[in-house]
């Protein structure tokens, strides 16, 4: 539980850091910082659980940084309130590109992840 | 001092992840202790954002502890991604669509009922103030 906990404390700090810099980086209405965020560590977690599930790398490194550090660089509340946000501002439009590519992305990058790791 | 902040919500929201994650059964390889916390989650910061925008004055430390480390690091998006792709993967079609569909739906309807909350309430206070 305490390897968890560490990589939350670093998986948290490099989402606020990353995400405030590439929100400075950008332009448009989509929020690019949460959207790269959630997608590269779908990626991430998609090798590192294949990695695990075939015993490649041991307990505390999957807890450390799978559940710990990528589980908390990524976020759902905050994709959930960005989102209202955009409804709110009658972004509709935006809202649903958001979603959408979000999910079926952060899908396919899990999945990519996973084959990556399957070549090990 | 603001990373610091981030940092000991995100231990904390990380360690409540994965103790929730632990004890919520799993019926058929259901996801239902991610689709838990990351509904619980929407409902929450969108509460907490909007009430602390509109009403409360908190330290903004505080704010980023509660909303951007612990809340952010207690939802997660990957493990919602790669358990999306795990039901796919042994053929759970049904249950794919509907994890997706319950995370989707719910935490964007319970986002918008949170922030309406915080802002019924903060309305309500001002008028009642303005009464008295």
């Amino acid at each position: 539980m305490l390897f968890v906990g560490i990589g939350g404390i670093f998986g948290a700090i490099s989402r606020f850091v990353l995400g405030k810099w590439i929100t400075s980086k950008t332009k448009g209405k989509l929020p690019y910082g949460t959207w790269i965020i959630n997608l590269s560590g779908s990626l991430v977690l998609g090798f590192l659980a294949v990695l695990h599930l075939r015993h490649l790398i041991s307990d505390w490194l999957w807890f450390f940084f799978g559940t710990g550090f990528i589980g908390a660089y990524t976020t759902f509340s905050t994709f959930g309130y960005e989102t209202i946000q955009l409804l709110h501002k009658k972004e509709t439009k935006t809202a649903l590109i958001y979603v959408t590519s979000s999910v079926l992305l952060g899908v396919l990058f899990a999945w990519i992840g996973g084959w990556v790791g399957s070549t090990f | 001092m603001n990373i610091i902040a981030v940092g000991i919500g995100g231990f904390f929201g990380a360690v409540l992840r994965y103790s929730i994650g632990k004890v919520m059964p799993s019926p058929s390889g259901f996801p239902f202790g991610t689709l838990m916390i990351n509904l619980l989650g929407c409902l929450f910061l969108a509460w907490f954002f909007t009430i602390s925008a509109k009403k409360w004055k908190i330290n903004p430390n505080l704010k980023l502890a509660i909303g951007s480390g612990f809340t952010g690091a207690f939802t997660t998006f990957s493990t919602f991604s790669v358990e999306t792709l795990n039901l796919i993967k042994n053929h759970q079609y049904v249950f794919a669509i509907l994890y997706l569909l319950l995370s989707i739906v719910g935490g964007i309807t319970l986002a918008l009922f949170g922030s309406k909350l915080a802002t019924y309430s903060s309305q309500s206070k001002r008028i009642s103030k303005g009464e008295s």
